[in-house]
């Protein structure tokens, strides 16, 4: 039947001068052949045909945060590779638009807005930092669109037209400091991050527990973005004497950071004081070196080195596709989610319309995901486990503990605001 | 916040704090060195220094690749040829954007700004081309890593002394270059007097190219030893620009002591700001005060008394 | 008293009526309102590029710190907007309903002192044009007074930018941090995110852009612009003359930012957000080079050439992302050494003499623009030419 359709479509195209009436008569016998008619799962004039779809993917591949997107963008075209390999969603191929928002929140906010209206594209897979899915928010509520927004974030959010992929903070914080506090028996904590709302609700998030557990907070403190002096700091810490460094500092100054705390002489193998980050994947190990960071925990939902055969078939079929020197973080894995929960919806619908397709989404469940089993909360985000890792010299972290059950996700955690 | 602690930790704190802010001195040195040569001897104002620094860091990047891959066993003292490379490098494409650029804008400071500017971004989206958009790790040998304990509490960061001692070493190799060399004294001459230099035969154009490319040339070396400290990426050279623009003109543009006075002054105020505020607002005070200061007396630190 | 005549050359009338039909008649007919809603927001950049033509082109001033009254304008306004939108029953479900999101999700219970008066749509609009003056003339004030100039004005007003980035990121309790203030829907009472609101307010940011042009015009025709471009030629004769040079430009400097800011302001109204990334260094460059593509000494120009690198930006990157920054590198760069009046210097020195020949009839030669004897640029047009001393 694909093939009678094919070549009727074929010879339209080859004589576009036939008379308005033929042309339209053979459309209606097409559409007539076709098993899912294009009207039929799109109401709503989304980039739909009869063999393919429209998707835009939308990140910094320029800028300062092209350093962290570019990990995102290759997992969400692989997805969208595997899907297509695999015939695709309701039987039409997944075309993407790739835009650029080049680190610039008004450009991402422009483009959301080029690829919702003017490319009238089914879902869009993209933003990174906060700062941007703020500024794209209002534009995916006004035009109605679908945004699959791949990072672990601060929370606070709760938008009919996103998919959090990643987690929000209390999934990745709460199991974390219960993990530290009870087998490193940690007593005491120092938060420090990058002066941004993420590592600031963070860290209050962070604050309200420790205190809550009985524990303390002996130092808080922030620096700019891009930062790369952090010798007084660790003398701050060197007096205080932390049971904990309980770091949240993003980019560029990660590296520094690192550095300097190894040459300072905190040896993070040691007993103590222990290093707990949720910012620092794979990505960003890289740029780090994994001798400066050997020893420290990191907690969040997915790491490359995971053991099981999802991940495995994920990792090698990642490395085929952009080269065997990549490495996979915790973002890249919930970016490559985003098409797959997007495939899984719209089935569920039969219809790739945004409000159907939203309908259908709480409950959606993958079986495949690289870090396991993932589920949709009625609230957006994902049912996930929160694992801790410990960072080898290698530059991969090693499973050292995960939690037993899926971490519900609680964007508007009571008591934490 | 003292009353906790006992008088040996305190005093080891302090002394640790002082050595911070030592570091950070030596860092600004290096940073800002290369930029008051070319700006305050060529009234350039060179706003891809960032970029030359992180072509540097490149250079380092490449070298301990190339070594840990094809010689092993020369890389517990490959960082030195890598800084020495790096000096090169950019002092060549240094020499290369003096001779292709810069040249025809001596009159038009405000310009060179301009296209200095321009050089950055081509450099950024070159290097992104280049090396990835994502940050390079560099591998450095064990010996630079890692701390020597004085007492329990007093560690010496090993790259912290070494990035020390290379900052006297090139403020020291300056000083002879530019006071006690030929070639210092007709660069001096030049920025005294242009046309009389060029009266009593020193050739101009010559003495601009090698300023400009020594210039750069410290550029690479900081950044190549920045790799100890901080992070090697496409756009990581332009964390540096204010700060480094800002120690120069708090100097006195034309006085390399200068800015070797306003390097310690502004990395003390701000090591001991960070010490007893969050980090910030150390930041904001530091710059504000700088720039207040620069309100009050706009010819920096040290003015030089020329009749001009 | 000035007649039309002495403040406008008949090439400056001409080219007021052919952008005036180019905003009002051709981009409009011809864009949808997605298109036309950019082209808005590249004209608010036209506001801070043509006071850099009056700063820097005829002043010699070199402010890189104009970002920061384009941010001010735009906070203003975007307070207002805000505060508007986070009513009680709109922000019920925060701990303390009625203050703006942000604040609540830093643990503010009340609104700050320094908020309080954006409830007054009178205040906002008074606010967005004397705030930023203020600051400039503090700056400025500080900084001329003491004879600072040239470069050291570019370097110190680029740390005042960076200095207010942090700020702003670091109180973000305050200010919305790096977000900046998102989510503006309604200007007493009215959707400024429907169509009808865009197309409205594109056309109040054209009358807007037309009304300063010609404000801008007047100010260069009178005794000040003269004086600006002799204090930019020879700042001591000036001097010498009797007149107090610091006051002149500190003038030319608020009159600047407040250009800037009003600029700031239509872009929050157009594009419904304000964030810290156009306060900071990058973004105060950008707008320098928009001023020099288009020629530093044209207030046209000025226009063009933002809508020229603005369209540039947008098309190539959406093409060939990783070639933009080269073309824009490559474009710096070329806008000094290759064609240092910009867009204009080309029209003035191809064009002009054409359009007065055809449509003014006039002899291609003699007072071919009429404001020849002003703009004479202190550089030569070829500077490739001129050998290295």
């Amino acid at each position: 039947m694909r093939r009678l359709k094919d070549l009727i479509e074929h010879r339209l195209s080859r004589r576009s001068v036939l008379t308005g009436t033929a042309a339209a008569a053979m459309l209606v016998t097409a559409g007539a052949i076709a098993p899912v008619h294009a009207d039929d799962v799109n109401t709503t004039g989304l980039a739909v045909t009869e063999d393919t779809v429209k998707v835009g993917i939308l990140h910094s591949v320029t800028g300062t945060m092209a350093i962290s997107e570019t990990g995102s963008v290759q997992a969400e075209k692989l997805a969208i590779e595997q899907i297509n390999a695999m015939g695709g969603v309701l039987g039409r191929k997944i075309e993407y638009i790739q835009e650029d928002g080049g680190s610039d929140w008004p450009t991402f906010a422009e483009k959301a807005k080029k690829l919702l209206v003017s490319d009238k594209v089914a879902a869009v897979f993209g933003c990174w930092t906060s700062a941007s899915r703020k500024a794209v928010l209002p534009v995916f509520e006004q035009y109605n669109g679908m945004l699959y927004y791949p990072t672990f974030y601060e929370g606070l959010e709760q938008s009919p037209n996103v998919i959090y992929t990643g987690q929000e903070a209390t999934q990745q914080i709460l199991a974390g400091i219960d993990w530290v506090a009870k087998e490193k028996g940690a007593k005491s904590f120092y938060l420090l991050g990058s002066d941004y709302i993420w590592p600031r609700t963070s860290n209050k998030i962070a604050r309200k527990h420790i205190e809550k557990l009985g524990m303390k907070v002996v130092g808080e403190e922030y620096y700019p973005l891009g930062h790369t002096q952090f010798n007084s700091v660790i003398n701050k810490i060197k007096l205080k004497k932390p049971d904990v460094i309980y770091a949240i500092v993003v980019g560029g100054s990660n590296v520094a950071f690192y550095k300097q705390l190894k040459a300072a002489g905190i040896d993070m193998t040691k007993e103590k004081p222990v290093l707990l980050t949720i910012s620092v994947t794979e990505d960003e190990i890289r740029g780090i070196g994994g001798e400066n960071i050997e020893g420290a925990y990191a907690a969040m939902k997915y790491f490359q080195s995971l053991d099981n055969e999802n991940n495995k078939e994920f990792v090698s079929a990642f490395k085929e596709m952009w080269g065997d020197e990549i490495v996979i973080g915790d973002v890249t894995q919930a970016a490559y989610l985003g098409p797959w929960l997007w495939k899984a919806a719209v089935e569920k619908a039969g219809s790739f319309d945004i409000d159907k397709v939203r309908l259908a989404s709480p409950g959606i469940e993958l079986t495949t995901a690289p870090e396991g089993y993932v589920r949709v909360h009625e609230n957006h985000h994902l049912w996930s486990k929160t694992r801790i890792g410990l960072a080898k010299p290698d530059g991969q972290y090693e499973l050292v503990y995960e939690t037993a059950d899926l971490m519900e996700p609680d964007p508007f955690p009571e008591g934490y605001q | 916040m003292f009353a906790d602690y006992s008088w040996t930790e305190l005093g080891s704190i302090f002394a640790m704090q002082g050595f911070a802010g030592l570091i950070l001195f030596s860092v600004f040195v290096l940073m800002a060195l290369g930029l008051a040569i070319i700006f305050g001897q060529m009234g350039v104002i060179n706003m891809a220094h960032g970029e030359f620094m992180i072509l540097g860091a490149y250079v380092t990047y490449l070298c301990s690749n190339f070594v840990e891959a094809f010689v092993p066993a020369l890389f517990g003292v490959y960082f030195f040829f890598a800084m020495i490379l790096a000096f090169f490098v950019a002092g060549a494409l240094g020499a290369l954007v003096e001779w292709s650029l810069i040249r025809h804008l001596y009159r038009r400071p405000l310009d060179t700004l301009l296209a200095t500017w321009g050089l950055s971004l081509i450099l950024q989206q070159a290097y992104r081309s280049i090396f990835g958009a994502r940050e390079v790790g560099v591998t450095l040998p064990d010996w630079l890593l890692g701390s020597v304990p004085l007492t329990d509490i007093i560690e010496i960061p090993i790259n912290g002394i070494f990035v020390m001692v290379l900052t006297l070493v090139i403020a020291i190799s300056v000083y002879f270059l530019m006071f006690r060399s030929r070639t210092g004294m007709q660069s001096r001459a030049v920025v005294q007097n242009r046309v009389m230099a060029g009266a009593v035969g020193i050739n101009t154009e010559k003495v601009d190219r090698m300023t400009f490319a020594l210039g750069c040339g410290i550029a690479g070396v900081a950044g190549s030893a920045f790799t100890m400290i901080g992070s090697t990426g496409p756009t990581a050279g332009q964390l540096y620009i204010v700060d480094t623009f800002l120690i120069v003109v708090f100097g006195g543009a034309a006085s390399l002591l200068g800015t070797i006075a306003s390097s310690f002054a502004i990395s003390q105020a701000q090591s001991t700001m960070e010490f007893f505020l969050s980090g910030s607002m150390a930041k904001v005070l530091t710059l504000l005060t700088v720039v207040g200061i620069l309100m009050l007396r706009p010819e920096g630190l040290f003015s030089a008394k020329i009749r001009r | 008293m000035i007649n039309l005549k002495s403040f406008m050359a008949r090439q400056d009338i001409l080219a007021l009526i052919i952008l005036a039909a180019l905003l009002f008649v051709v981009m409009p007919m011809s864009m949808d309102i997605f298109r036309l809603n950019l082209i808005g927001k590249y004209l608010t950049y036209a506001f801070v590029a043509i006071g850099l033509v009056l700063c820097w082109g005829k002043g010699g001033i070199l402010s890189l710190g104009q970002g920061v009254f384009f941010g001010l304008g735009g906070y203003c306004m975007a307070m207002y907007l805000k505060l508007e939108s986070s009513t009680p029953e709109a922000t019920a479900i925060q701990s303390t309903p009625g203050i703006p999101d942000f604040m609540d999700w830093n643990q503010i219970t009340e609104l700050p002192w320094f908020w309080e008066p954006f409830n007054s749509l009178t205040f906002t609009l008074v606010a967005i044009l004397v705030v930023p003056a203020l600051f400039a003339f503090i700056i400025g004030a500080a900084m001329f007074k003491r004879r600072v100039g040239g470069v050291y004005f570019a370097i110190i007003t680029q740390a005042i930018a960076a200095i207010l980035t942090i700020l702003i990121i670091g109180q973000q309790g305050y200010t919305g941090g790096v977000n900046g203030i998102t989510d503006l829907r309604t200007l007493k009472g009215w959707d400024i995110r429907s169509d009808d609101a865009k197309y409205f307010l594109y056309f109040l940011n054209g009358a807007l852009l037309l009304g300063v042009l010609v404000l801008c015009q007047f100010v260069l025709k009178s005794k000040l612009g003269r004086l600006l471009v002799a204090l930019r030629d020879k700042e001591d004769r000036v001097r010498f003359s009797g007149y107090d040079v610091a006051n002149f430009k500190i003038f030319v400097f608020c009159f600047a930012a407040v250009l800037s800011a009003i600029g700031g302001a239509m872009f929050t109204l157009q594009v419904g957000f304000m964030s810290p990334s156009f306060v900071g260094i990058v973004p105060s460059i950008e707008m320098v080079i928009f001023c020099a593509v288009g020629g530093r000494l044209s207030i046209f120009g000025a226009v063009y050439g933002t809508l020229l690198v603005n369209w540039a930006k947008t098309t190539f990157s959406e093409t060939f992302p990783e070639l933009w920054l080269f073309g824009l590198g490559a474009l710096f760069i070329a806008v000094v050494l290759v064609f240092p009046n910009g867009l204009s210097g080309l029209y003035r020195s191809y064009l002009a003499p054409h359009v007065d020949r055809w449509i003014f009839r006039k002899p291609p030669e003699g007072g071919s623009t009429g404001t020849g004897a002003i703009d004479t640029p202190a550089f030569e047009p070829d500077p490739a030419a001129r050998p290295a001393e």
